[in-house]
Protein backbone atom coordinates (compact mmCIF):
# COMPACT_ATOMS: atom_id res chain seq x y z
CA UNK A 1 0.00 0.00 0.00
CA UNK A 2 1.61 3.08 -0.97
CA UNK A 3 1.11 6.25 1.09
CA UNK A 4 0.48 9.41 -1.10
CA UNK A 5 1.23 12.83 0.47
CA UNK A 6 -2.64 14.01 0.51
CA UNK A 7 -3.07 10.79 2.82
CA UNK A 8 -0.75 11.92 5.48
CA UNK A 9 -2.10 13.57 8.69
CA UNK A 10 0.36 15.27 11.09
CA UNK A 11 0.53 13.39 13.88
CA UNK A 12 0.12 10.02 12.49
CA UNK A 13 2.05 6.96 13.91
CA UNK A 14 3.98 4.88 11.14
CA UNK A 15 3.25 0.94 11.66
CA UNK A 16 6.47 0.03 13.88
CA UNK A 17 8.91 -3.04 12.96
CA UNK A 18 11.00 -5.22 15.16
CA UNK A 19 14.11 -6.66 14.17
CA UNK A 20 15.46 -9.49 16.79
CA UNK A 21 19.49 -9.25 15.82
CA UNK A 22 21.60 -11.87 16.26
CA UNK A 23 25.63 -12.11 16.04
CA UNK A 24 24.86 -13.83 13.38
CA UNK A 25 23.27 -10.77 11.46
CA UNK A 26 26.00 -8.55 13.01
CA UNK A 27 28.71 -10.82 10.80
CA UNK A 28 26.55 -10.55 7.51
CA UNK A 29 26.26 -6.32 8.08
CA UNK A 30 30.05 -6.16 8.67
CA UNK A 31 30.72 -7.98 5.33
CA UNK A 32 27.93 -6.36 3.63
CA UNK A 33 29.32 -3.06 4.60
CA UNK A 34 32.93 -3.15 4.91
CA UNK A 35 32.77 -2.31 8.72
CA UNK A 36 35.06 -4.55 10.38
CA UNK A 37 35.63 -3.15 13.39
CA UNK A 38 36.19 -5.91 16.22
CA UNK A 39 33.58 -4.08 18.24
CA UNK A 40 30.64 -5.68 16.43
CA UNK A 41 31.64 -9.80 16.26
CA UNK A 42 34.68 -10.14 18.88
CA UNK A 43 33.58 -10.54 22.29
CA UNK A 44 36.97 -9.97 23.96
CA UNK A 45 38.11 -7.83 21.78
CA UNK A 46 34.62 -5.72 22.94
CA UNK A 47 35.47 -6.02 26.32
CA UNK A 48 38.65 -5.55 25.86
CA UNK A 49 37.58 -1.82 24.92
CA UNK A 50 34.82 -1.20 27.72
CA UNK A 51 31.87 -2.65 26.39
CA UNK A 52 29.71 -5.24 27.74
CA UNK A 53 30.03 -7.80 24.52
CA UNK A 54 29.51 -7.21 20.99
CA UNK A 55 27.21 -4.49 19.89
CA UNK A 56 24.76 -3.59 16.92
CA UNK A 57 26.33 -0.91 14.39
CA UNK A 58 25.02 2.16 14.62
CA UNK A 59 24.52 2.10 10.75
CA UNK A 60 22.85 -1.05 10.85
CA UNK A 61 19.98 0.63 13.38
CA UNK A 62 20.08 3.17 10.91
CA UNK A 63 19.45 0.80 7.91
CA UNK A 64 16.71 -0.21 10.27
CA UNK A 65 14.97 3.28 10.28
CA UNK A 66 15.36 3.87 6.87
CA UNK A 67 13.41 0.61 6.29
CA UNK A 68 10.33 1.37 8.45
CA UNK A 69 10.60 4.79 6.51
CA UNK A 70 10.02 3.46 3.08
CA UNK A 71 8.14 0.37 3.63
CA UNK A 72 5.59 3.16 5.40
CA UNK A 73 6.31 5.81 2.29
CA UNK A 74 5.95 2.77 0.05
CA UNK A 75 8.11 2.45 -3.29
CA UNK A 76 7.71 5.59 -4.97
CA UNK A 77 8.63 7.89 -2.29
CA UNK A 78 11.93 9.31 -2.32
CA UNK A 79 13.99 9.56 0.80
CA UNK A 80 15.66 13.09 1.15
CA UNK A 81 17.06 12.74 4.56
CA UNK A 82 17.72 11.20 7.62
CA UNK A 83 19.23 11.65 10.61
CA UNK A 84 20.25 9.05 13.57
CA UNK A 85 21.69 10.03 16.95
CA UNK A 86 23.08 6.75 18.85
CA UNK A 87 22.55 7.66 22.54
CA UNK A 88 22.95 4.05 23.86
CA UNK A 89 24.58 0.50 23.11
CA UNK A 90 22.45 -1.96 22.03
CA UNK A 91 23.18 -5.58 22.15
CA UNK A 92 22.46 -8.62 19.72
CA UNK A 93 20.00 -11.06 21.27
CA UNK A 94 17.36 -8.68 22.37
CA UNK A 95 14.35 -7.34 20.30
CA UNK A 96 14.43 -3.81 18.58
CA UNK A 97 11.63 -2.06 17.82
CA UNK A 98 11.80 0.67 15.52
CA UNK A 99 8.97 3.87 15.27
CA UNK A 100 8.45 7.04 14.40
CA UNK A 101 5.67 9.90 13.72
CA UNK A 102 4.55 12.53 11.15
CA UNK A 103 5.65 15.91 12.49
CA UNK A 104 5.25 17.64 9.39
CA UNK A 105 4.22 18.06 5.93
CA UNK A 106 4.68 20.88 3.31
CA UNK A 107 4.64 21.20 -0.55
CA UNK A 108 8.05 22.50 -1.91
CA UNK A 109 8.17 22.68 -5.34
CA UNK A 110 5.46 21.05 -6.36
CA UNK A 111 6.70 18.28 -4.50
CA UNK A 112 5.31 16.88 -1.44
CA UNK A 113 7.62 16.34 1.82
CA UNK A 114 6.76 15.27 4.83
CA UNK A 115 9.03 15.00 8.20
CA UNK A 116 9.13 12.43 10.52
CA UNK A 117 10.22 11.63 14.14
CA UNK A 118 12.34 8.32 14.28
CA UNK A 119 13.66 6.05 16.93
CA UNK A 120 14.77 3.00 18.12
CA UNK A 121 14.22 1.03 21.20
CA UNK A 122 15.32 -1.55 23.54
CA UNK A 123 13.25 -4.10 25.13
CA UNK A 124 13.38 -1.62 28.13
CA UNK A 125 11.60 0.62 26.02
CA UNK A 126 14.95 3.40 26.21
CA UNK A 127 15.04 5.36 22.94
CA UNK A 128 18.54 4.50 22.08
CA UNK A 129 18.55 5.78 18.77
CA UNK A 130 17.04 9.41 17.88
CA UNK A 131 16.31 10.07 14.68
CA UNK A 132 14.63 12.73 12.22
CA UNK A 133 13.73 11.96 8.49
CA UNK A 134 12.15 14.00 5.36
CA UNK A 135 10.64 12.14 2.51
CA UNK A 136 9.21 12.76 -0.51
CA UNK A 137 5.90 11.34 -1.71
CA UNK A 138 3.74 11.06 -4.55
CA UNK A 139 1.18 13.62 -5.11
CA UNK A 140 -2.50 12.14 -6.28
CA UNK A 141 -2.61 13.01 -10.16
CA UNK B 1 42.15 12.87 32.21
CA UNK B 2 41.08 15.50 29.34
CA UNK B 3 42.24 15.24 26.23
CA UNK B 4 45.53 16.67 25.75
CA UNK B 5 45.76 20.15 23.97
CA UNK B 6 48.25 18.59 21.82
CA UNK B 7 45.95 15.93 20.22
CA UNK B 8 43.22 18.50 20.28
CA UNK B 9 45.39 21.06 18.44
CA UNK B 10 46.86 18.32 15.71
CA UNK B 11 42.98 17.38 15.04
CA UNK B 12 41.94 20.56 14.65
CA UNK B 13 44.54 21.28 11.95
CA UNK B 14 43.04 18.71 10.17
CA UNK B 15 39.85 20.38 9.35
CA UNK B 16 38.80 20.36 6.00
CA UNK B 17 41.62 18.83 4.35
CA UNK B 18 40.30 16.08 2.05
CA UNK B 19 40.74 12.39 1.40
CA UNK B 20 41.36 11.00 -1.21
CA UNK B 21 38.20 10.41 -3.68
CA UNK B 22 37.30 7.01 -4.35
CA UNK B 23 35.26 5.55 -7.05
CA UNK B 24 32.94 2.59 -6.61
CA UNK B 25 30.94 1.01 -9.42
CA UNK B 26 27.64 0.12 -8.05
CA UNK B 27 27.10 -3.98 -8.06
CA UNK B 28 23.29 -5.24 -7.58
CA UNK B 29 25.25 -8.18 -6.01
CA UNK B 30 26.15 -5.51 -3.44
CA UNK B 31 23.01 -4.22 -2.78
CA UNK B 32 21.05 -7.70 -2.57
CA UNK B 33 23.77 -8.68 0.23
CA UNK B 34 23.12 -5.70 2.07
CA UNK B 35 19.66 -5.49 2.32
CA UNK B 36 19.50 -9.20 3.56
CA UNK B 37 21.81 -8.41 6.24
CA UNK B 38 19.55 -5.64 7.28
CA UNK B 39 16.61 -7.93 6.65
CA UNK B 40 14.56 -5.55 4.27
CA UNK B 41 12.65 -7.55 1.98
CA UNK B 42 11.76 -4.29 -0.17
CA UNK B 43 11.74 -5.30 -3.87
CA UNK B 44 12.35 -2.47 -5.26
CA UNK B 45 15.78 -2.86 -4.24
CA UNK B 46 16.15 -6.64 -5.50
CA UNK B 47 13.45 -7.45 -8.12
CA UNK B 48 13.89 -5.49 -11.39
CA UNK B 49 10.17 -6.26 -12.72
CA UNK B 50 8.90 -4.81 -9.72
CA UNK B 51 11.39 -1.75 -9.80
CA UNK B 52 10.35 -0.96 -13.16
CA UNK B 53 6.44 0.14 -11.83
CA UNK B 54 7.74 2.39 -9.38
CA UNK B 55 8.32 6.34 -9.84
CA UNK B 56 12.80 5.04 -10.21
CA UNK B 57 11.69 2.63 -13.07
CA UNK B 58 14.42 0.32 -11.77
CA UNK B 59 16.20 -1.24 -9.18
CA UNK B 60 17.62 1.14 -7.05
CA UNK B 61 20.03 0.61 -3.46
CA UNK B 62 18.06 1.12 -0.06
CA UNK B 63 19.23 4.80 1.47
CA UNK B 64 22.06 3.59 3.85
CA UNK B 65 24.05 1.76 1.29
CA UNK B 66 25.86 4.49 0.60
CA UNK B 67 27.75 3.58 3.84
CA UNK B 68 29.09 0.60 2.07
CA UNK B 69 31.18 3.13 -0.25
CA UNK B 70 34.20 3.53 1.78
CA UNK B 71 35.88 7.18 0.98
CA UNK B 72 39.68 7.32 1.39
CA UNK B 73 40.16 8.64 5.37
CA UNK B 74 42.13 11.74 5.56
CA UNK B 75 44.44 10.53 7.93
CA UNK B 76 43.86 11.98 11.07
CA UNK B 77 47.50 12.44 12.78
CA UNK B 78 46.23 11.76 16.38
CA UNK B 79 46.07 9.00 18.69
CA UNK B 80 43.03 9.36 21.57
CA UNK B 81 40.93 6.72 23.14
CA UNK B 82 41.04 3.12 23.55
CA UNK B 83 37.45 2.62 21.57
CA UNK B 84 35.74 4.37 18.55
CA UNK B 85 32.35 4.70 18.92
CA UNK B 86 29.78 5.78 16.05
CA UNK B 87 27.84 8.90 17.36
CA UNK B 88 25.42 9.53 14.59
CA UNK B 89 25.30 9.43 11.31
CA UNK B 90 22.71 11.79 8.99
CA UNK B 91 22.32 11.25 5.07
CA UNK B 92 20.63 14.13 3.12
CA UNK B 93 20.10 12.64 -0.89
CA UNK B 94 19.66 14.30 -3.79
CA UNK B 95 19.19 11.31 -6.15
CA UNK B 96 18.94 7.76 -6.21
CA UNK B 97 21.91 5.41 -6.61
CA UNK B 98 21.14 2.68 -9.14
CA UNK B 99 23.45 -0.40 -10.36
CA UNK B 100 26.20 0.60 -12.98
CA UNK B 101 26.47 3.84 -11.19
CA UNK B 102 29.90 5.09 -10.30
CA UNK B 103 29.73 6.62 -7.52
CA UNK B 104 32.82 9.14 -6.22
CA UNK B 105 33.46 9.18 -1.94
CA UNK B 106 35.03 11.67 -0.68
CA UNK B 107 35.63 12.44 3.25
CA UNK B 108 36.97 15.70 5.08
CA UNK B 109 37.24 16.29 8.81
CA UNK B 110 34.43 18.68 9.41
CA UNK B 111 34.48 19.48 13.16
CA UNK B 112 36.49 18.24 16.44
CA UNK B 113 35.39 18.93 20.00
CA UNK B 114 36.61 17.71 23.05
CA UNK B 115 34.13 16.99 25.68
CA UNK B 116 34.15 15.29 29.58
CA UNK B 117 31.52 12.88 29.77
CA UNK B 118 30.17 10.85 32.05
CA UNK B 119 33.08 8.20 31.30
CA UNK B 120 35.69 10.11 31.13
CA UNK B 121 37.05 12.57 28.01
CA UNK B 122 35.79 12.19 24.48
CA UNK B 123 37.03 13.32 21.59
CA UNK B 124 34.37 14.00 18.78
CA UNK B 125 34.84 13.81 15.69
CA UNK B 126 32.81 14.90 12.83
CA UNK B 127 33.53 14.29 9.11
CA UNK B 128 31.26 14.39 5.85
CA UNK B 129 31.65 12.67 3.12
CA UNK B 130 30.01 13.77 -0.18
CA UNK B 131 29.38 11.43 -3.21
CA UNK B 132 29.17 12.28 -7.01
CA UNK B 133 28.03 9.71 -9.34
CA UNK B 134 29.24 9.28 -13.51
CA UNK B 135 28.03 12.85 -14.56
CA UNK B 136 29.37 14.22 -11.63
CA UNK B 137 26.05 14.73 -10.41
CA UNK B 138 25.69 15.35 -6.64
CA UNK B 139 23.98 12.46 -4.98
CA UNK B 140 24.44 12.67 -1.47
CA UNK B 141 26.40 14.49 1.48
CA UNK B 142 26.74 11.97 4.55
CA UNK B 143 27.83 13.34 8.34
CA UNK B 144 29.60 11.13 10.57
CA UNK B 145 30.42 11.84 14.40
CA UNK B 146 32.90 9.41 15.99
CA UNK B 147 33.55 9.33 19.61
CA UNK B 148 36.95 8.71 20.58
CA UNK B 149 36.81 7.76 24.42
CA UNK B 150 38.65 5.99 26.75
Amino acid sequence: MATTFEAVEVGQELPRITKEPTTQQLVKYAGASGDFYQIHYDKDFAQRSGLPGVIIHGLLKAGWLAELVTTWAGPDAFVRKIAASYRGIDVPGQPYVLTGRVTGKRAEDGRGLVDLEIWGENQDRQQTTLGSATVELPLRR
Amino acid sequence: MPVPEEVLAAARAAIGVRGQAVSHRIELGAIRRFVEAIGDSNPLYTDAEFARTTRFGGIIAPPTFLCTLHAGGAALPVRFGRVTLNGGNEYEWFRPVRPGDVITAQSQLADVRAVDGRSGAMLILTSEIRYTNQDDELVAIGRSTGIRRE
